[in-house]
C-alpha cells in the first residue's frame, strides 16, 4: 500500500457539546493509510460510546491490516468490498457485545468511513453521519441519510425546507450493532487534488446549516485545524445539543497507485 | 429519574429508582422488586422505562395489577400513580422536570423496520417477554413510519420514543445583537468601510496573512488563518488563540491598519 502520508492533510475536532454530558462520538483518521472513520453511538448509560468505539477501533484497526496484507495493488472494487466487509464485522462485534452484556443491550452505532486510494475515495456509511465534498468553493453533500427524515424527503412528503424544521431528525432507519446483519452503502468517487472533505456527525449538520459549514470551510482552507474548531464552535454556539464531531481531510496531490511495469520503472528514476 | 415507592398499608418499605429500561415486579428472586406474598404472581408486572417515561404491563398475573384503583393491561403511567399489586402499592414519581425534555433532544435514535424483530430464540433472556404497547405515534408520522406504529421489540423499543422526542427547534438562541464593521485606515482603499455581517469574515491576503473574525454570541473574535506573520491588535501581536475585539480596535494586518467598530 502506498503511503499518503504526504498526500492528505488531515484535522480532527469532536467535543460533546452545550447539553450531554459525556461525548459518544468516536473518530479515528491516518493520513499513511489514507482512512477515516467516524462512528456515532447511542443507546443508555455510556453504551453509546462502546459501540461508537468498537466501530472505530475495529475498523480502523482491522481495515489497515488487511489493507497491509494485500501484496500487490488493490482496486477500488475492491476497496469497496473492504469497506463494506469491515462494516459488517464492525456490526457483528457490537451486536455481540450487546446481546451478551445487559447493560450494552440496545446499544448501535451510525458509521461513515473513508478510504483514499488510487485517485479514489471510498467511502461506507450507515446511518446519519454525512460525509461532504467541497470541490472549488461548493460544498456538496456526498452520503445520504439512512433516516427516516431522509426517507421522507426522497417519498416527497416534505420538502428539504421543512425538512429542517422537523421533529423527527434523530431517527435513523440504518445503524451499526442494533440487528444480526447489516447492510453499508458503499460507493467510490475519483478525487481531485484540492478537494476537502468533510466527516461529522449529526451534532454538527443539525445545529450548523450547509450554507455556514460551505462559508467556514472556504474562508478557512488555508487553516485546516482551525476550520475544524471553528466548525464544533459554530454547533456549539448555536446550542450544541448533541456531541459534535469533525474531521477534515484535504487532497494536496494525486496519488494514482503504481500498477504497470513501466509505472514502476519510472518510479525508480524519480 | 423517575422511582416508585413500595408501601404496605400505609408504611413505606423502600424506594426503587427506575435505573433500568426494564424493572419486573413479582413473587420470585429473580424479579428487580420482589414482593414475598403468595396474592403476588411469581412474574406479575413489568415496567419499560425509556427516556423520561415508563410503561406499566400486567404480565397475565393471576390477581391482576390495578393503576388509580382501575385494572389494567398496560398503562402509561403519569407521576403520582399508584399501582396496586396485592395489599402492596407502588407509588409512581416522575423525574423532576427539571431541564429533561433538552437532554432528549435529538438523541439519536435507530427506527427499526418491522421486519428486523429478533427471533425469539435469539433474543436475550431478561428482555425475552412481548413488550409494552406503542403509544400513539403523532399523527404527522403516520403515514411515512409505518414501522413507528408497530410494537417495537424490548432491547430498544425506539419508535415508541418518536412520540415523546421534544420538538425540534433551530432557532440560534445566541444571534447577537450588535453589529460591527471594520473601516481600513491605511492604504489604497484607506476609508472603505466592511460590515460584519456573516458569522466569519476573513481579511488580508491570501497566502501572505489572512485573519478571521468571528461573529459569536458573546461578541466578536479574531483569529490568525494563515501566514507567517500574525495579527498585531493595538500594537500588539496576538498569538494562535481567538482574541475578543472590542469597540476602536485597530488591527494591522498584511501591513494594513484598520479599525474595529460597533455599529449598534
Amino acid at each position: 500500500m502506498a503511503d499518503l502520508s504526504n498526500v492528505l492533510e488531515i484535522a480532527t475536532a469532536t467535543h460533546s457539546g452545550m447539553v450531554r454530558s459525556h461525548n459518544e462520538d468516536s473518530i479515528a483518521a491516518d493520513a499513511a493509510v489514507g482512512l477515516a472513520v467516524l462512528a456515532d453511538g447511542m443507546g443508555g448509560y455510556n453504551a453509546g460510546e462502546v459501540a461508537s468505539g468498537i466501530a472505530v477501533a475495529m475498523i480502523g484497526a482491522e481495515l489497515k491490516k488487511a489493507l497491509a496484507a494485500i501484496t500487490g495493488e488493490l482496486d477500488v472494487a475492491t476497496g469497496v468490498k473492504l469497506v463494506g466487509e469491515h462494516a459488517v464485522r464492525a456490526n457483528n462485534a457490537i451486536f455481540q457485545a450487546s446481546q451478551s452484556q445487559p447493560q450494552y443491550a440496545g446499544m448501535g452505532t451510525t458509521l461513515v468511513v473513508a478510504l483514499w486510494h488510487d485517485d479514489h475515495m471510498i467511502v461506507g456509511h450507515i446511518g446519519d453521519s454525512r460525509l461532504y465534498r467541497m470541490r472549488g468553493s461548493k460544498l456538496e453533500q456526498v452520503t445520504r441519510d439512512h433516516s427516516l427524515l431522509q426517507e421522507q424527503i426522497d417519498s416527497g412528503l416534505i420538502t428539504k425546507e421543512q425538512a429542517r424544521h422537523s421533529q423527527n431528525k434523530n431517527l435513523v432507519t440504518r445503524a451499526v450493532g442494533i440487528d444480526p446483519e447489516v447492510d453499508a452503502e458503499v460507493h467510490s468517487y475519483p478525487v481531485q487534488p484540492g478537494d476537502i472533505y468533510l466527516l461529522c456527525s449529526d451534532g454538527l449538520n443539525d445545529m450548523v446549516t450547509d450554507e455556514d459549514m460551505e462559508l467556514t470551510l472556504s474562508s478557512l482552507q488555508a487553516n485546516l485545524p482551525l476550520a475544524a474548531e471553528q466548525l464544533v464552535q459554530q454547533a456549539n454556539d448555536n446550542g450544541g445539543r448533541d456531541n459534535v464531531s469533525v474531521i477534515l481531510v484535504r487532497v494536496l496531490k494525486n496519488f494514482p497507485a503504481r500498477s504497470g511495469l513501466v509505472d514502476r520503472m519510472k518510479s525508480w528514476f524519480r | 429519574m423517575a422511582k416508585l415507592i413500595l408501601s404496605l398499608e400505609g408504611s413505606v418499605i423502600r424506594e426503587v429508582p427506575l435505573d433500568k429500561e426494564r424493572i419486573m415486579i413479582g413473587r420470585k428472586p429473580s424479579n428487580e422488586i420482589q414482593i414475598e406474598n403468595l396474592a403476588v404472581s411469581g412474574e406479575h408486572a413489568c415496567i419499560v422505562t425509556i427516556l423520561n417515561d415508563s410503561f406499566l404491563e400486567d404480565m397475565g398475573s393471576t390477581n391482576g395489577t390495578l393503576v388509580n384503583g382501575n385494572p389494567i393491561k398496560k398503562h402509561i403511567l403519569q407521576n403520582n400513580d399508584v399501582i396496586e399489586i396485592g395489599k402492596y402499592k407502588l407509588k409512581y414519581i416522575a423525574e423532576a422536570p427539571a431541564h429533561a425534555p433538552a437532554e432528549d433532544f435529538e438523541k439519536t435514535m435507530i427506527l427499526r423496520p418491522a421486519k428486523a424483530a429478533p427471533k425469539p430464540a435469539t433474543e436475550p433472556a431478561p428482555a425475552a417477554k412481548p413488550s409494552m404497547p406503542p403509544p400513539t405515534p403523532k399523527p404527522s408520522m403516520a403515514p411515512a413510519a409505518p414501522a413507528a406504529a408497530k410494537p417495537a421489540q424490548p432491547a430498544s423499543a425506539p419508535a415508541a420514543v418518536a412520540a415523546t422526542v421534544a420538538a425540534a427547534t433551530t432557532g440560534k438562541p445566541g444571534e447577537p445583537h450588535m453589529l460591527a464593521a471594520v473601516q481600513i485606515l491605511t492604504g489604497p482603499s484607506a476609508g472603505r468601510e466592511l460590515d460584519l455581517v456573516k458569522n466569519l469574515t476573513t481579511l488580508g491576503k491570501p497566502g501572505l496573512q489572512v485573519a478571521v473574525i468571528t461573529r459569536r454570541p458573546q461578541g466578536y473574535f479574531i483569529t490568525h488563518v494563515e501566514g507567517a506573520k500574525f495579527p498585531i491588535i493595538n500594537g500588539k501581536m496576538i498569538d494562535a488563540q481567538a482574541q475578543p475585539l472590542h469597540d476602536h480596535d485597530v488591527i494591522e494586518l498584511a501591513g494594513v491598519k484598520m479599525e474595529f467598530f460597533i455599529k449598534k
